[in-house]
């Protein structure tokens, strides 16, 4: 039983620092602030909660020791990553940070005469 | 359903004073019989049987870390493709939820589905604008999970 569950841990962290490294590769890689954004918010995130599910595994299992910090760590990762992700496209797209060449629609550009003519009934 | 909590409580307590013991098992009898009660009066509160919800809540969680392991493979396929030709693009996408916490979670289960980002709320939360990688072959099955994800909103919010 043990042995599998340390062949779990280790499953566990090396997929954690594997998707962390993806993420690295995907803010190389991609062309603009928005893809990247993608690549980072989506990749650590689930990176980072799989390296901490790891460690809490580890010590429960080697120590006895139910550490419950972790398991705050990973709700508190998993709530705020997203927004910080939005956070950022958001003040990107505000402050005039354009798309990459190769995007096709822009939706948003629309957004200021949508308020103009929603705003005024 | 706050109020249904609460007096579940309540008579746990109750049946902890009845049977003269203080201890966590009792209270969890008396949770358990408490339940049963609030069951069996279901048609006297406005709202619906609380459990119901608890469930929803329960299986909203579990489509959020579906999605969460199912954005990050997209994703890996996506970065470690050798050529980069897909086409990024905004869209707009009419939402039917009204009230701000819906939307908050319905934007952070967006931010966490395959290939989907939001990048900014209407002034009247009547409108996301979503950020997606790849605007061609997603659009459609995109539209799809958001009315999956709309629904178990609603489930919860219900």
């Amino acid at each position: 039983m043990s042995v599998i569950i340390s062949w779990i841990i280790a499953l566990l962290l090396l997929i954690g620092a594997f998707l962390s490294l993806v993420a690295t590769f995907g803010v190389i890689r991609l062309p603009d602030i928005y893809t990247r954004n993608h690549a980072a918010s989506k990749g650590a995130t689930l990176g980072i909660m799989a390296i901490l599910i790891g460690t809490f595994l580890y010590f429960y299992q080697e120590h006895g020791h139910f550490n419950s910090n972790l398991i705050l760590a990973i709700v508190f990762i998993f709530v705020t990553a997203p927004v910080a992700g939005h956070l950022i496209a958001r003040a990107a797209y505000n402050s005039g940070v354009g798309l990459s060449e190769n995007s096709v629609r822009d939706d948003l550009k629309g957004k200021e005469e949508y308020e103009k003519q929603n705003s005024s009934i | 359903m706050a109020f249904q909590i609460l007096l579940n409580f309540f008579l746990a307590f109750v049946w902890m004073f009845l049977s003269v013991s203080f201890t966590a098992q009792s209270f969890l009898i008396g949770f358990i019989l408490g339940l049963l009660v609030i069951f069996a009066f279901r048609r006297f509160f406005s709202s619906r049987f609380y459990l119901l919800r608890v469930g929803a809540v329960v299986s909203l969680l579990f489509l959020f870390i579906k999605e969460l392991i199912m954005a990050n493979i997209s994703v890996l396929k996506v970065v470690l493709r050798p050529k980069l030709d897909f086409k990024p693009g905004i869209f707009a996408l009419p939402t039917e939820l009204k009230t701000d916490w819906e939307i908050t979670l319905l934007a952070n289960l967006i931010t966490l589905t395959p290939g989907t980002l939001v990048v900014d709320v209407s002034f009247d939360n009547k409108i996301l604008y979503i950020h997606a990688i790849d605007i061609e072959d997603v659009n459609e099955s995109i539209d799809e999970i958001k009315n999956s994800f709309e629904k178990a909103i609603m489930e919860v919010s219900r």
